[in-house]
């Protein structure tokens, strides 16, 4: 039988604040264990919660980008479990009145566009993080890092409109990039900002409702992401054909071995006991702020995409890359406005620059080489003092060093040769050389012409003007 | 010097009668003597409430003032201070140093307070009579078998036996007015949302309200004049104007609508209790103010309501005491399971758990439409019935507790009894409408203190000092004393 992939997300992001949601605790990365901690967030007794309206606003960001509508009124609610990184033994999250409702994101697949519905959006607290003794030289003991607790997330629910992991992750992608672009996120997976539940299930083609759905937890990469999925729709399909039935449950994803394995099953489930809580007033949110902040919204992802292919005449291809994040869009247009001629600049960001970013792992962010740097090198090519296969090369250099190109070339004495008596002179020596090859080509043979140029080229180190050795070696053999 | 009001030690250091050290030293000697037999107190801090009486002394020498300052107040053992213990009167938090002030503290502090001791309670505020106290229990000034009432028993019963000269205490459901009405004291609980209850540990959010215990009227509108006020560290503190209380103690009552609703005045309630409190109407009515029957239909599910409400808050806000960051953890941990199952069997007594447990189950999925959604429909009834009241009246009049104090031991295995001492209390923090008892005679057939409830509309408590104050300077029952 065939079975149709579902597939909805929950995304957790982290919004990007200064202080945590609920106290004034700096939200800083990488500060020794506990440090970013105080009363209220390590759930003392007798402290109350204070919500940090900058969270709220980026919430009503990530809604808005998203096109949900926005609750009248922003309530929390208590989300009760018992584990040592929630110090108060509940977490305050939104569960009856999410903030956003009902929006959705377009996602571009093979060329055709899709609507992903997004269920709702609400806002939550993160939980801390245990770390076991094994790693501290005392096995048999945890201890807990509070750090996180209390970073401000919004939790970001889709319909189950995915049908592959490929989509899955087209959809990760897009979302991140809603997220940057609207400033709510960093949506730093390295540092825990942006995080993935999966829900898979399969049904039969043509069935209309649902198989039995697993939950894969904790995803923490868009490959991970692809991965699990592609395992758990793999294991699932076995299941069924084996005449079993899937099981409800929660997963987890090993990324060593690249599989899924049981979590907890649904009778083990949580009574989470939601309930409003009573220590916060809701916050009434007003049409007018609501258009306030639907005003200040920085262009999207989609919108640039769109403009990009109109404005500077690229393909779709590549304004779909060059938006990917909101770093990199800025970065193409700097690039332009130095530099007017588009299809060239996206050709350079798209294949030089990408290349060496995706061997460091970097982001664009991070990149030496800036817009001015890159263009440049862009003129050096017009103005004749280098060529593009040299061009190459002296970008590798800048990227790696941080040196500007100009200072490259004159160091290295790349400077191209223009001089045509220079050139004649190397034309010649080939010439001689490859008498046999002149012959075959005044025989007709017309592919030994870009043999010889490589021959002359490759006698210049790469430094004669290309142009330049083409026009006199037909003035010599004709 | 121990019995002294809060208003007269004032005038009293003002004119150099003595000094804050002396008032502190003097308070201390009657605690020496009396406390034996109280046990109004889970701990005290000398050595710092003679400092700060010494600060007091120095300020007042060079001419400065404050509003309490050099006065010796107790706190209810709930109530955080930075440096010293706040147990909650549970052996969790028994060695549970906060290092922050609670708002009030530091309100109360700054007033130049000096900070006498902790007061005993019930655990975590969760009963009526100080008796599910883990430390011990609380005797009643009035009569050493008899209790002082609850939650805040201790905190009653020091103001009473002259272990201070006022204190804090926090109502929930009466925690501050049924303990004054069977200790004598003057009690008076805020609207919801006048003080902040930041530092506050909490037993149920939306009903805990922090409030003075003193020996007369004019002290409690003094004491609110230093607590209370919107709290950037409270959300749900109230961004309302605090007025100047000590005005209100020179407002005239005649003409004042005073509403007696009916359904406080039908059975269970103790003859003994009724005459006072219908005397108490008498004197009101003598004062010029008019008598108008009201309504309060509702009043009958309060209690239900209210224990549906306060356990499912109490359920959640009890969960950080899990042994993972302070207080008490058992010994008897081999894995995180048992680790949260025998800290929390060993660190809470019976009361605690039987509302953890009763939280917990109306708000599991599946009963909560039936208990905790329908406990708030009624609660919103509830509320209704105080606004229609109070279309026909300015304050309602009504006795504050059905029995005078109860004896020892007499209802602490009766849960249900025991719940239905507070069932005139109840409703105020229902509505989250302000209450205050004040002392109405005493019982002829036991000899204990009878109070008289006055209710107001929110942040109306003027109205409650107003006619409080009026009466006390009318009738002498407030200056009743217990024979210890
Ligand atoms: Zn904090």
């Amino acid at each position: 039988m065939k079975y149709e992939v579902v597939i909805g997300l929950e995304v957790h992001a982290q919004l990007k604040t200064q202080s945590k949601i609920f106290c004034s605790c700096s939200t800083e990365f990488g500060k020794p264990a506990n440090e970013n901690t105080c009363p209220v967030c390590l759930g003392m007794p007798g402290v109350l919660p204070v919500l940090n309206k900058t969270a709220l606003q980026l919430a009503m960001q990530a809604c808005l980008a998203t096109h949900c509508s926005i609750a009248p009124m922003n309530r929390f609610d208590r989300k009760n479990y018992f584990y040592p990184d929630l110090p108060k033994g509940y977490q305050v999250s939104q569960f009856a009145l999410p903030l956003g409702l009902n929006g959705y994101i377009n996602i571009q697949m093979n060329g055709t566009r899709k609507k992903i519905g997004l269920t709702r959006i609400h806002m939550e607290e993160d939980a801390g993080k245990l770390i076991h003794g094994e790693n501290l030289g005392s096995p048999g003991k945890s201890y807990v890092d509070f750090n996180r607790t209390g970073i401000p997330l919004v939790e970001i629910v889709s319909e189950p409109d995915l049908r592959s992991a490929e989509e899955a992750r087209e959809y990760l992608t897009q979302l991140k990039a809603i997220l940057d672009y609207a400033e709510v996120s960093d949506c730093n997976m390295e540092e825990g900002s942006l995080r993935c539940d999966a829900n898979v299930s399969l049904r039969p083609v043509g069935q209309e409702e649902f198989g039995t759905r697993t939950e894969i937890k904790n995803l923490n990469s868009f490959r991970f992401v692809q991965k699990a999925i592609e395992y758990e729709v793999e294991r699932q399909t076995q299941v069924l054909e084996q005449g079993d039935a899937v099981v409800q449950e929660t997963r987890l994803y090993d990324s060593n071995k690249g599989v899924t394995f049981t979590m907890r099953s649904k009778e083990e489930a949580h009574d989470y006991r939601y309930f409003p809580e009573p220590d916060l007033v809701p916050v009434v949110i007003g049409d007018e702020w609501i258009q306030e902040t639907q005003d200040k919204l920085p262009e999207l992802p989609e919108q640039k995409r769109e403009r990009f292919t109109q404005d500077y005449e690229i393909p779709e291809y590549d304004a779909g890359v060059l938006t990917t994040s909101r770093a990199m869009a800025d970065y193409y247009e700097k690039s332009v406005s130095l530099y007017p001629k588009p299809k060239i600049v996206s050709n350079w960001i798209m294949g030089e620059l990408l290349k060496e970013l995706k061997n460091d792992e970097r982001e664009i962010g991070e990149c030496s080489v800036k817009p001015e740097d890159l263009t440049d090198l862009l003129k050096l090519i017009d103005e004749g003092t280098i060529n593009a296969k040299m061009a190459k090369t002296v970008f590798e250099d800048m990227y790696h060093s941080g040196k500007p190109a100009r200072d490259i070339v004159k160091e290295k004495g790349l400077t191209q040769i223009t001089d045509s008596s220079a050139i004649e002179s190397m034309v010649d020596q080939i010439l001689q050389i490859n008498a046999d090859q002149v012959e075959q080509y005044k025989n007709g043979k017309e592919k030994v012409f870009g043999f010889l140029v490589g021959q002359i080229m490759k006698e210049s180190k790469g430094q004669a003007n290309p142009a330049l050795v083409n026009k006199l070696l037909k003035e010599r053999i004709g | 010097m121990h019995s002294k009001t809060i208003l007269q030690a004032k005038e009293d250091l003002r004119q150099k009668k003595y000094s804050a050290v002396e008032l502190t030293e003097a308070v201390y000697q009657r605690i020496d003597s009396v406390e034996p037999k109280v046990q109004a107190f889970v701990h005290l801090t000398r050595d710092i409430a003679l400092k700060q009486a010494q600060t007091a002394d120095q300020k007042l020498a060079a001419g400065e003032d404050a509003p309490l300052l050099g006065i010796p107040i107790a706190l209810k053992d709930l109530i955080c201070t930075q440096g010293t213990r706040t147990t909650c009167s549970s052996q969790i938090l028994d060695q549970f140093v906060a290092p922050y002030d609670a708002t009030v503290a530091g309100q109360l502090k700054s007033a130049g307070a000096v900070i006498v001791g902790k007061t005993n309670m019930d655990e975590f505020a969760m009963g009526s009579s100080t008796e599910n106290a883990w430390h011990h229990p609380t005797m009643n000034p009035w009569n050493l078998e008899r209790v002082p009432g609850g939650s805040s028993g201790g905190s009653a019963a020091a103001v009473s036996a002259h272990e201070c000269l006022a204190a804090l205490g926090s109502d929930t459901g009466g925690s501050i007015r049924q303990p004054a009405n069977f200790c004598g004291v003057t009690g008076l609980k805020p609207t919801y949302g006048r003080v902040s209850r930041f530092g506050l540990v909490a037993f149920a959010s939306s009903l805990d309200q922090i409030g003075p215990m003193t020996k007369t009227v004019a002290d409690s509108a003094l004491l609110m004049n230093v607590i209370g006020g919107k709290d950037p560290r409270d959300s749900t503190s109230a961004d309302v104007a605090r007025p100047d209380f000590m005005k209100a103690l020179e407002r005239d009552v005649s003409g004042l609508r005073m509403g007696i609703p009916k359904e406080y005045f039908t059975s269970g309630i103790d003859p003994e209790v009724e005459r006072s409190v219908q005397e108490g109407i008498k004197t009101l009515e003598s004062l010029g103010m008019k008598k108008v029957e009201v309504s309060l239909p509702h009043l009958q599910y309060a209690v239900a309501t209210y224990y549906i409400i306060a356990c499912a808050e109490a359920s959640t806000n009890l969960s950080r005491y899990d042994g993972v960051k302070y207080g008490h953890r058992s010994q008897k941990t081999d894995n995180l399971l048992e680790m949260y199952m025998n800290t929390r069997e060993e660190g809470f007594g019976e009361e605690v758990k039987r509302r953890i447990m009763l939280g917990t189950f109306v708000l599991s999925s599946g009963y909560y439409d039936a208990y905790y959604l329908k406990g708030q429909k009624v609660r919103t009834l509830i509320k209704q019935d105080f606004e229609n009241a109070f279309e026909h009246c300015d304050v309602i009049v009504a006795p504050n507790a059905p029995v005078t104090a109860f004896k020892q031991k007499e209802r602490i295995d009766d849960p249900l009894k025991m719940y239905l001492s507070d069932i005139y209390t109840i409703s105020a923090n229902l509505a989250g409408i302000p209450g205050i008892s004040i002392p109405a005679g005493i019982s002829r057939t036991d000899g204990m203190p009878v109070g008289l409830q006055l209710m107001s509309k929110h942040f109306d408590e003027e109205s409650l000092i107003a006619v409080g104050h009026r009466f006390q300077q009318n009738t002498d029952h407030h200056l009743q004393q217990p024979s210890l």
